[in-house]
């Protein structure tokens, strides 16, 4: 059963029904007493990292999206919910983030090295390069694009993390993760077959882990 | 690299699709949630679904619309049409659509706009202008009430405070061109595109598939929206798509 957290900041219902879609077996959560039963945890959001990290900390969330990820047990964030998983943001002043992996989250600058304006946030279908095509979310798929709505982007700190990328002037982090801990910037229940497919292998990853748990 | 986007866009009145869909091999053309499917598998990069029902009923029977396409369809959708408060805005996005899309409300009380970006952001806010080309102004005109009243704004001074209001995206209607069905308005959609720093999709006056590539290629726009011409199969999706492909215009 995969746990949705429900901080109050995500489009659960576009995250849910793709589930559905899929007939992967979920249920949506506040509470981290509810939530710890799961067997996967999905981090969605939409909106201001900062909120997302107050009221995350606020409800206890944070110490056990942490805990949960530590114990090397399956999270997916995805787009705020991504950026989450890293060490800070620089959006309405530094804000620190669950620090799960290593990197920042910038906003776009809006304009290239070269001076040229470009459009802020990246928006609509970008094409993936896959660095790490053997990941558990990439089984079975090959690159294509993907459905992008962001403002902000992630500068990982280490390559070993980025399983594939796009690029919007910058490169941009699509696809990251590290053990049991990964996130998509773009929305996969948005994103048609592509995406669809990359939510599946997150059921199937969970699926393996309860039976590797025993 | 980012694609460009195609975007058909679905009349909805008290919860079916109207406006002459003529689809053979549906069992029911007016069924929205087939019709969204069938733009899915043909490629179409998002949808717009237009709330045109007159009655409390019909707006409340798009919330089940919303719900019911929300649970099948795998790409972003937007929703317009009477949307007047927060209140809307919230339900339709409950409801599962990605995004809400403001015209009339927006004029009358733009704070509208800030409000919904504040609330929900900027991402889902996408603020509609239909534009009339004015010579005594030189420049466009916005309308309201689906382009029966015309306001003192100018187009271009609009679209900026919009967005500097919060919206994410601007759907440009040409009411010169639409329904002319030949071309978009690439001067209207050039003038736009470049006081904004949003995506700017452009709509009225699609008539062949050779109307897309100069929309893009010449205006510079992030999207072109159609209806009656992939609703009467005069070209498909997948066609248009091919033909900017062809052109060295980027698609999915």
């Amino acid at each position: 059963m995969i746990g949705i957290i429900d901080y109050g900041m995500g489009n659960l219902h576009s995250v849910s029904k793709a589930m559905e879609r899929l007939g992967l077996s979920y249920f949506i959560s506040p509470y981290v007493e509810e939530l710890k039963e799961a067997d996967g945890l999905i981090l969605p959001g939409v909106g201001s990292f900062k909120d997302a990290m107050n009221i995350l900390e606020a409800d206890g969330l944070a110490p056990f999206i942490r805990e949960w990820s530590q114990a090397d047990r399956p999270l997916l964030g995805i787009c705020l919910g991504m950026q989450l998983l890293f060490e800070e943001s620089e959006e309405n002043g530094t804000t620190q983030g669950l620090n799960l992996l290593p990197g920042r989250v910038r906003r776009f600058r809006g304009v290239t090295e070269a001076g040229e304006a470009y459009k802020v946030p990246h928006m609509g279908w970008n094409l993936l390069t896959f660095w790490q095509p053997e990941h558990t979310l990439l089984q079975n798929t090959a690159p294509g694009h993907v459905y992008f709505v962001h403002s902000f982007v992630v500068e990982v700190k280490s390559r070993d993390i980025l399983i594939a990328t796009c690029t919007y002037d910058v490169e941009v982090p699509a696809v990251v993760g590290q053990n049991a801990t990964m996130g998509t910037q773009f929305h996969p229940e948005k994103s048609s077959q592509l995406g669809m497919a990359m939510l599946e292998n997150f059921g199937n990853f969970v699926a393996q882990e309860v039976k590797a748990r025993g | 690299m980012l694609t460009k986007r195609i975007i058909p866009c679905l009349d909805v009145k008290d919860g079916r699709v109207v406006k002459g869909v003529q689809f053979l091999g549906l069992r029911d053309a007016g069924d929205p949630v087939e019709l969204s499917t069938f733009y899915d598998q043909e490629g179409a990069d998002e949808l717009v679904f237009l709330d045109i029902s007159a009655s409390h009923e019909g707006r409340k029977t798009m919330i089940d619309v919303v719900e019911e396409v929300a649970g099948t369809l795998a790409i972003p959708f937007t929703v317009g049409g009477g949307i007047n408060a927060l209140e809307d805005m919230r339900a339709i996005l409950r409801a599962g659509a990605d995004k809400v899309s403001l015209n009339t409300a927006a004029v009358k009380r733009p704070e509208l706009i800030t409000e919904g970006a504040d609330y929900f952001g900027s991402q889902c806010i996408v603020v509609a202008i239909d534009a009339k080309y004015d010579e005594s102004l030189g420049s466009w005109r916005v309308y309201t009430h689906g382009g029966r009243n015309s306001t003192a704004l100018e187009v271009k001074a609009w679209a900026r405070e919009v967005v500097e209001r919060g919206a994410g995206e601007i759907l440009l209607t040409s009411m010169d061109q639409d329904g002319a069905k030949t071309g978009f308005d690439l001067a209207l959609t050039e003038a736009v595109n470049e006081v904004v720093s949003v995506p700017v999709i452009a709509s009225g006056g699609a008539g062949a598939g050779e109307h897309f590539p100069p929309v893009f290629q010449q205006s510079n726009a992030d999207a072109a929206l159609a209806a009656s011409i992939f609703h009467y199969k005069e070209t498909s999706v997948a066609e248009v798509k091919k033909l900017l492909d062809e052109q060295g215009v980027v698609v999915r």
